[in-house]
């Protein structure tokens, strides 16, 4: 693998996360976190589609119509994310049940969408599809933290099993609720941004509207 | 991009020919996938059933043990309005076959179902469905061994679904078990909980008056019908007590109770 490759690959998991730069894709980060397994079939769901949709979105991307070009994405995306959500209703009953509707939103995932128009439109198949696969990488990575925080701190357990003993089942950990509701990744997915850009100071964004001084009041009594 | 690329007859041309591929991949990938589907959810189901019957343990048991411990059950339609099992003829003359029949989507179907005025719809489910698809294990002498029934209500986010085994008296509960809902995970989610579950075996339904005693109470309590509620969701925990109120009741799987278990 050449330097270039490699660069788009591995460019997208810290130094422009798309969760923690771009901010796109949160919402799933949030629904899908509260239990490990459910995270790392979501992640591969959406790692598999948006570097698809990269490929077919490229290969397409010099015979496509200007006036037409967001439908024909959102018609590729659409079709992957069914025959995923197809594939998993197959293969993987117990998890579909569970992601429901979140693998049907990944056709909303702004990361999709996104890198399918930031970054297919622009470049040929091959860096493309390794541009979906780093985005999917780094969605993952804050996706997995966040999941593996919430299921051991809020359930006491990791991928079903055992970690912390809970209460309810007899032993001495006292799982913390606020975990288990959406909030908590908010929180989560914040403390990881503030310790990603300590250390890539470059991601701290110029302040765009700063408070002016405070000024005394003249001539209001 | 050449003038060509963007001209009208292009693109209606790959408009056309995009669409053209993307349904023939998902349709053919729909129909190849079919029958696992239909597997998984009819094995899915005979596992609630099983669960709720305290025949299946997850820990001990496999999906592999499901086909052969579900022969035992016998599927049988019931008209919730009589309260009585449908005759064979019956069932033909609506088309309906409990191996197929499906109450959700009856729950859709003015002629298989009705809406609930607000006083009557304890459970909060909307409209209720005519027939029902019962589970039993038969005993040699026309008595049950199990009864398996589906019975749904309104939790705190969503409706529950799951199967209420009751024993040959119509009236002792021998497990519950959810198959879907959308309570909040580690709170009304407990639902699920096994151990929360092991509490119901045992409990009585109905009072000496035949009237549904069941409670889902803080505490637990004394009483032969009441079990612990989840702490944390209460709503939940109303929910399950209001479902199982209803599904028992005159509206639900009530007279089918006199008239064909206890009878």
């Amino acid at each position: 693998m050449n330097e270039m490759s490699k660069t788009i690959l591995i460019k997208p998991i810290f130094k422009e996360n798309p969760i923690a730069l771009q901010i796109l894709g949160v919402c799933s980060a949030l629904a899908v976190t509260t239990s490990l397994q459910v995270t790392l079939v979501m992640c591969i769901a959406l790692t598999t589609v948006t570097a698809f949709s990269n490929l077919f979105i490229s290969m397409l991307r010099n015979n496509m119509p200007g006036s037409i070009r967001i439908i024909i994405q959102m018609t590729v995306i659409a079709s992957l994310v069914i025959l995923v959500d197809q594939i998993l209703k197959a293969y993987a009953y117990e998890i579909s049940k569970q992601l429901s509707v979140f693998v049907g939103l990944i056709i909303t995932n702004c990361i999709v969408m996104g890198r399918a128009e930031a970054f297919a439109m622009k470049n040929p198949p091959i860096p493309s599809f390794l541009d979906g696969i780093g985005n999917g990488l780094g969605y993952s990575l804050v996706l997995i933290i966040v999941g593996t925080l919430r299921e051991l701190f809020g359930a006491g357990t990791l991928l079903g099993f055992t970690v912390l003993p809970t209460v309810a089942n007899g032993g001495w950990y006292q799982p913390n609720g606020l975990m288990l509701l959406a909030p908590s990744a908010f929180f989560i997915i914040g403390f990881f941004i503030w310790i990603l850009r300590e250390r890539n100071v470059e991601q701290i964004e110029k302040n765009e509207f700063p408070m002016s001084a405070h000024t005394a009041e003249k001539g209001a009594h | 991009m050449s003038s060509n690329v963007n001209s009208v007859a292009n693109t209606l041309k790959i408009a056309l020919i995009l669409c053209a591929i993307c349904s023939v991949v998902i349709s053919g990938a729909a129909v190849i996938l079919k029958p696992m589907q239909t597997a998984n959810q009819i094995l899915d189901r005979n596992k609630n059933i099983l669960i709720a019957a305290g025949m299946f343990d997850p820990a001990v048991n496999s999906n592999a043990d499901v086909a052969s411990m579900f022969e035992r059950f016998n599927a049988r339609i019931v008209d919730l309005d009589n309260g009585t099992f449908l005759s064979e003829e019956e069932a033909l003359r609506l088309g309906l076959d409990p191996l197929t029949y499906s109450e959700a989507a009856a729950k859709n179907d003015p002629m298989l179902s009705d809406a609930l005025s607000g006083e009557d719809d304890v459970a909060n489910i909307r409209r209720r469905v005519k027939y029902a698809t019962v589970y039993t294990i038969d005993n040699a002498d026309g008595s049950f061994e199990s009864v398996v029934l589906p019975v749904s209500g309104y939790g705190l986010w969503g409706i529950m679904y799951g199967y209420l085994a009751l024993e040959g008296d119509g009236n002792t509960v021998q497990g519950i078990g959810f198959y879907d809902h959308k309570e909040t995970p580690g709170l009304g989610g407990e639902i699920s909980n096994p151990r929360w579950q092991a509490q119901w075996p045992g409990k009585q339904i109905y009072d000496a008056q035949s009237n549904v005693a069941f409670e889902v109470v803080k505490g637990g309590g004394p009483g032969m019908s009441q079990v612990d509620a989840l702490s944390g969701a209460t709503l939940t925990s109303r929910g399950v007590e209001n479902m199982i109120a209803f599904w028992l009741g005159e509206r639900g799987f009530g007279r089918f109770i006199i008239n064909e278990v206890k009878g």
